[in-house]
């Protein structure tokens, strides 16, 4: 299973075509007969030509980057990414500082527009329905209904643990409490929190520690249900033991929901991601399966930088 | 190396200087607000008993009581608070939250703090033109807390932005990223994150606004009330009454102005009374808002 999936990436376009056709789960009906929704190529980057062409296909695609760019003003951060990121499964954002890997984590969610003077050009495609997440027409809120966000730094509210989680579900206008209750008490067993906030749910989440506040804000983004998990290098600010329950908890997420996740740690993305992205200057300079890009990256800068010659 | 101590030695004697001088210079603060307290606690502390409080102003300085301005002040402070706290927050979270930052909005800005600078007597003669003479309200409550509402309205908006500043850009970014709108991170966190200083804001506008009397003499507020305003409650339905907004009033500075300004030495001492009574309201306005600040930075910190 993994083999065949591996060289995927090496196949001829001919040879991709069958492939996915032979490999509809998930897919829209309306995307194998529109030649633009074919999925990007993760290769793109490398290549001349502007129009998607059929790259190397992944098995089920989550969201798709097309020719996707932003500018704080008129500081072009990002530049032109074309990238599939697959359904249900890990992806590591890596890159030294100032490489826009939050900035691009964080225009999944359109957080850039918060403020104002924030641009972005081409598109982020949601699947299956191929929404444009950064459309003009397309509302922010809505977007990050689907979405959740675990931040660099625990950010509770200054509320109960219980109210923490319920937040979202609030806002999603669930107001059964017997359904918010048992989804609460889901979520937190899911963020592996259950068993040390059971007995105290309604005292304050500030009074937990960093690495359980930061489960919190786990528990709260898993709560909504959402098709994808951004996270910011959620680990940054916390010791090993609590670094080490967060990654096996994303370990337990895998397969569930699709995760994306920015991180400084290279043996982090290594250890937890199935994919991986190297961004440099805004740029994707490569983009492949994890095992590969550690092992054989294809790029000199990508060696230089997961060999810490940089960054 | 002479020299050396000797400037050293000057340099220490300069230090000293300082500090004497800086003592001094507390001590005249303190002390000046000590004499205050203590010639006014000294002269009304012996007035002070339940009849006078519970009686109307009266001809015979040994009878005259405070009651009337009592009320009257009570009546005014509500009616400002509820004029001058909604639209205050209000203004404060539009600006905070909402307004794009350009140059209108920093006009706006730079207004509301001139505002909060411009003599109170100038927001009198604007409500003797606008409530007493354009609206027709007379010179009633409702004018008075209008107009002290206007006083206040700066203190308010100031208080609520300086405490949505306050809370960091991390928890806003939390509730959006949940899908809460605009309004619904306002209502549900950064409102109830704030309060703490926003009531704090309230309070110490309120206690000012508690203290004015030039405005109030200005609208032509009377000083001599023998009567109660309407009660806001009545027997028959809806059992509430605004009657009373259109009442003459006075309130507990006017009522201290007039009474210092009579010749009888006895009256001066009913002055000193509500001048006791009047700066031990606005001291406990000052503590509850203290209490308050002190309780809300304990359950919340960054």
């Amino acid at each position: 299973m993994t083999q065949s999936k591996e060289i995927q990436p090496r196949e001829t376009p001919g040879a991709l075509a069958s492939a996915r056709f032979g490999a509809p789960a998930g897919r829209p009906l309306g995307d194998a007969v529109s030649p633009d929704a074919a999925p990007a190529g993760v290769d793109v980057c490398e290549s001349t030509d502007a129009e998607p062409r059929p790259g190397p296909a992944l098995a089920d695609v989550k969201v798709q980057l097309r020719n996707f760019g932003f500018s704080y003003g008129s500081h072009r951060v990002l530049k032109n990414l074309n990238v599939d990121f697959e359904n249900k499964k890990v992806t590591a954002l890596i890159g030294p500082s100032g490489c826009g890997k939050t900035t691009l984590l964080r225009a999944f969610n359109r957080m850039h527009d918060l403020y104002a003077g924030n641009t972005y050009e081409g598109e982020i495609l949601l699947l299956p329905e191929r929404i444009n997440l950064v459309g003009p027409d397309v509302s922010p809120t809505e977007m990050r209904m689907r979405l959740s966000m675990v931040f660099q730094k625990p950010n509770p509210f200054p509320k109960s643990i219980f109210e923490n989680v319920a937040f979202g579900l609030r806002m999603r206008g669930v107001k059964d409490a017997a359904a918010i209750r048992s989804k609460v008490e889901q979520s937190l067993k899911d963020a592996a929190l259950w068993e040390e906030t059971k007995d105290r749910l309604h005292k304050p989440a500030y009074d937990l520690s960093g690495g359980q506040q930061q489960r919190l804000c786990i528990a709260r983004a898993l709560a909504v249900d959402p098709e994808i998990v951004l996270f910011d290098e959620p680990t940054s600010a916390l010791d090993p033991t609590a670094t080490l329950r967060i990654e096996e908890l994303i370990e337990s997420l895998r397969s569930r929901v699709t995760i994306i996740i920015v991180t400084h740690n290279m043996q982090q993305a290594q250890r937890i991601s199935d994919w991986t992205g190297f961004l440099y200057l805004g740029e994707m300079i490569e983009f492949d399966r994890t095992e590969k890009m550690f092992t054989n990256p294809g790029s000199k800068l990508t060696e230089q930088y997961i060999t810490g010659r940089f960054g | 190396m002479r020299s050396i101590e000797r400037t050293v030695a000057l340099r220490l004697r300069q230090d000293r200087w300082f500090h004497v001088f800086g003592v001094l210079c507390t001590l005249l603060g303190v002390a000046t607000l000590c004499a205050l307290l203590g010639s006014l606690l000294l002269d009304g502390l012996g007035r002070i008993d339940w009849s006078f409080l519970s009686s109307f102003p009266s001809r015979r300085a040994g009878q005259a009581g405070i009651l009337s301005a009592l009320v009257g002040s009570l009546l005014v402070m509500l009616v400002t608070a509820a004029v001058a706290v909604p639209l205050g927050i209000a203004a404060g979270v539009y600006l905070e939250e909402y307004a794009r930052k350009n140059r209108l909005t920093a006009i706006v800005e730079i207004n509301i703090a001139n505002l909060a600078g411009v003599p109170s007597v100038i927001y009198g003669l604007m409500a003797l033109g606008v409530f007493v003479y354009a609206f027709g309200f007379g010179h009633s409550i409702l004018t008075a807390g209008l107009t002290l509402a206007a006083l206040i309205l700066p203190i308010v908006i100031v208080a609520t932005r300086e405490a949505l500043r306050t809370i960091p850009r991390s928890i806003r970014e939390a509730s959006y990223a949940l899908g809460a709108t605009k309004w619904e991170t306002v209502w549900h966190h950064l409102l109830p994150y704030s309060m703490g200083g926003i009531a704090t804001g309230i309070i110490i506008g309120l206690s000012r606004a508690i203290g004015e009397t030039a405005p109030l003499v200005t609208i032509g507020a009377l000083a001599y009330i023998a009567f109660l305003p309407d009660a806001p409650f009545t027997s028959e339905p809806p059992f509430v009454s605004f009657a009373w907004l259109q009442s003459d009033f006075t309130v507990l500075p006017m009522q201290m102005f007039n009474w210092v300004s009579r010749p009888d030495p006895a009256f001066h001492a009913n002055a000193a009374a509500t001048g006791v009574v009047l700066i031990a309201i606005t001291l406990s306005m000052n503590a509850l808002a203290i209490f308050v600040r002190y309780r809300m930075r304990r359950s919340i910190k960054w």
